[in-house]
């Protein structure tokens, strides 16, 4: 198979998938108890009598299901998630306000603990029975074990309160005025605490498994054969032993992207990060279900188009995977 | 770690190196070596006990106004752990909260290591078209954002305990099914399972009474890992407001007191720590297991 061919075929798989999704939504809609336009509506405010035959009219509620069904599907294919009657403007729109912010937390957590976290592995894989090594697998446990939203709380109470050098809420200080250099420098400075809060769990899980793939790793023979030609150690590991080692990391790395997004929700909430995390968080206060099922659509389809970039970026990495 | 079996200590009785331990009395040795492990342990049985009779030695309606709001901890004998915004106890809510995260936790749980072993089992031994429709089903689900995911679902139900055991059910049991398809997959294809199939073993006698058996180690040890995942769940959901309001819990504590952090650190930052020492027990214990039940991990 060529590389085109299996390229259009993952494409192909994707659009599935959202396609998939699109339906979860749809059953989700009447699935839920009472009337599917009540749902739509959300239950307060802006459900009188008018409003919801209007939205029977539009959604076309009296007709027989399945048609319903290619409404709705016909209707999200084209971008039309329906209308928020909190915020009174099309769910998409909202939608796309949002999006880069929670792209940009999580994109920088990613980074962030794949970064960290391999650099910390590979540290403890060099002396596997040093306290430090042993330390790094406990100290894992602990980052994995601490509910993501109270060490948001606790690092808002710390720089908020004890050493308030940090800002603790929001993406922008609208004291801050300048050019796009410092507002750069203002969203940066806001981004580092919602961020690294993401990121912990990540960087510890990511630390332990890097470690004991690097400890494999470094067991083998080519790894011996490097050692043996007389290759400078640092070349050893750095070079030869971590791109190995990496493989699992990148692998885990694309599956967690869901999760990372999950995680994004309670740290956005925490940190009154303007992304799709206090919108979905602030849609469930204000019943405004539309806006709701357009976050978890989008969401999934951020997690859709991660998976392939993961798919075919892990092609490229290893040649041996390529045409498969 | 490796104990060699072939240099007995030379004051030890025979007898004592002919006895074979049991696979499980085997783990349970090497499990209790680990320090860790048992540390783990040892902090889950307190917070169950803690569950089972803080109530009783503490008996304090934790929605009641008891005190003064914003009393700090460590001050007034009668709320040692000082009152949140509205004057309740914040000591009432440890003792008590810990129930729902706890049941909710081990309900939720049960139920993903159903869905997961049950879609696992079916797409690994079988294989061909079966295998193909269930990953796909499974790969749907893993698409979506667990926790938004779960959101909706608290959102569009009632808001109830089950509803939350089974949001969090519906959401989590991807890697289970991951997990249990690929143990299946390689198993069936082992010659003592081809040996039973000759001798007239049915499909679910193959799945249940064969390949299960086998299969249950790393089971066993992910199984433990998602009671701690369906704890965070739940007081993540809680935490935003979304399970049962009549229902004391310490996400729900932390989600109340959140707009007063700043102000009443005791209130937030108690309930979370129950909630990190309890998932931390759970963790140990999962990672002890590992240890115990999988003979290949020495390098440790």
């Amino acid at each position: 198979m060529s590389i085109a061919t299996v390229v259009a075929k993952r494409i192909a798989y994707a659009a599935g998938l959202i396609f998939a999704v699109l339906t979860i939504n749809f059953v989700l809609i009447h699935a839920a108890p009472g009337d599917p336009a009540m749902v739509i509506a959300g239950e307060m405010g802006g459900a009188d009598k008018a409003t919801l035959d209007q939205i029977r009219r539009t959604y076309g509620l009296d007709r027989p299901i399945l048609e319903q069904y290619a409404t709705y599907v016909g209707r999200a294919l084209r971008g039309d998630l329906g209308t928020s009657y909190l915020y009174n403007q099309p769910v998409t729109g909202l939608i796309l306000q949002r999006l880069p912010a929670t792209v940009l937390l999580v994109l920088t957590a990613l980074l962030a603990a794949i970064a960290v976290g391999t650099m910390i592995g590979v540290w403890a894989s060099r002396r596997p029975h040093s306290i430090g090594s042993g330390a790094v697998t406990v100290l894992s446990l602990v980052g994995y074990s601490m509910p993501t939203f109270w060490t948001g709380i606790l690092l808002v109470i710390l720089f908020g309160k004890v050493i308030p050098i940090m800002p603790i809420a929001g993406m922008r200080d609208v004291r801050v005025y300048g050019g796009w250099f410092v507002t750069t420098l203002d969203v940066l400075h806001h981004l580092v605490l919602p961020a690294f809060t993401l990121a912990i769990v990540y960087m510890a899980q990511y630390s332990r498994l890097s470690r004991a793939s690097m400890l494999e790793v470094l067991g083998s023979d080519y790894i011996r054969t490097a050692r043996a030609k007389g290759l400078a150690e640092r070349f050893v590991v750095w070079k030869h032993a971590l791109r190995n080692a990496l493989m699992p990391v990148v692998t885990i790395a694309g599956l967690q992207f869901g999760n990372l997004i999950s995680g994004a929700v309670l740290v956005e909430t925490v940190f009154s990060w303007p992304g799709l995390g206090t919108l979905a968080y602030d849609s469930i206060l204000g019943r405004d279900y539309p806006t709701l099922l357009g976050v978890l659509f989008f969401s999934s389809g951020l997690v859709i188009v991660a998976n392939l970039l993961t798919d075919l970026a892990y092609r490229w990495i290893d040649p041996r995977l390529r045409t498969r | 770690m490796s104990t060699a079996p072939a240099s007995p200590p030379a004051p030890a009785p025979p007898a004592a190196r002919l006895e074979v331990l049991s696979p499980s009395r085997e783990a349970w040795r090497v499990f209790r070596r680990n320090r860790a492990a048992m540390l783990g342990l040892v902090l889950l049985g307190s917070v169950v006990v803690l569950m089972a009779l803080g109530p009783l030695l503490w008996p304090v309606a934790p929605f009641e106004i008891v005190g003064r709001p914003f009393t700090p901890p460590f001050e007034d004998a009668t709320l040692p752990l000082g009152s949140d915004y509205l004057g309740r106890d914040i000591l009432a809510g440890m003792v008590l909260g810990g129930r729902a995260t706890l049941a909710v936790g081990l309900a939720a749980a049960a139920i993903t290591v159903t869905i997961g072993l049950a879609v696992g089992a079916l797409a690994g031994f079988f294989g061909g078209w079966i295998d193909e429709a269930l990953s796909r089903f499974t790969e749907i689900f893993q698409v979506m954002p667990s926790l938004l995911f779960a959101m909706v679902l608290m959102t569009l139900f009632d808001p109830s305990l089950t509803t939350a055991i089974v949001a969090i059910g519906m959401v989590t049991w991807t890697s289970t099914a991951r997990l249990a398809r690929a143990e299946f997959m390689r198993l069936r294809k082992l010659e003592y399972v081809s040996a039973a199939r000759a001798l007239g073993a049915g499909h679910l006698r193959l799945m249940l009474r064969e390949i299960l058996p086998n299969a249950a180690p790393p089971l066993i040890v992910s199984a433990t890992l998602i009671i701690g995942v369906a704890i965070l769940f739940e007081a993540g959901l809680s935490f935003l407001g979304l399970s049962d309001p009549n229902v004391m819990s310490w996400g729900l504590m932390i989600g109340s007191n959140r707009k007063y952090m700043l102000d009443a650190w005791w209130a937030v930052t108690f309930p979370g720590l129950a909630i990190f020492l309890t998932v931390l027990g759970v963790s140990l214990v999962g990672d002890g297991l590992n240890d115990a039940l999988n003979p290949k991990m020495h390098l440790r």
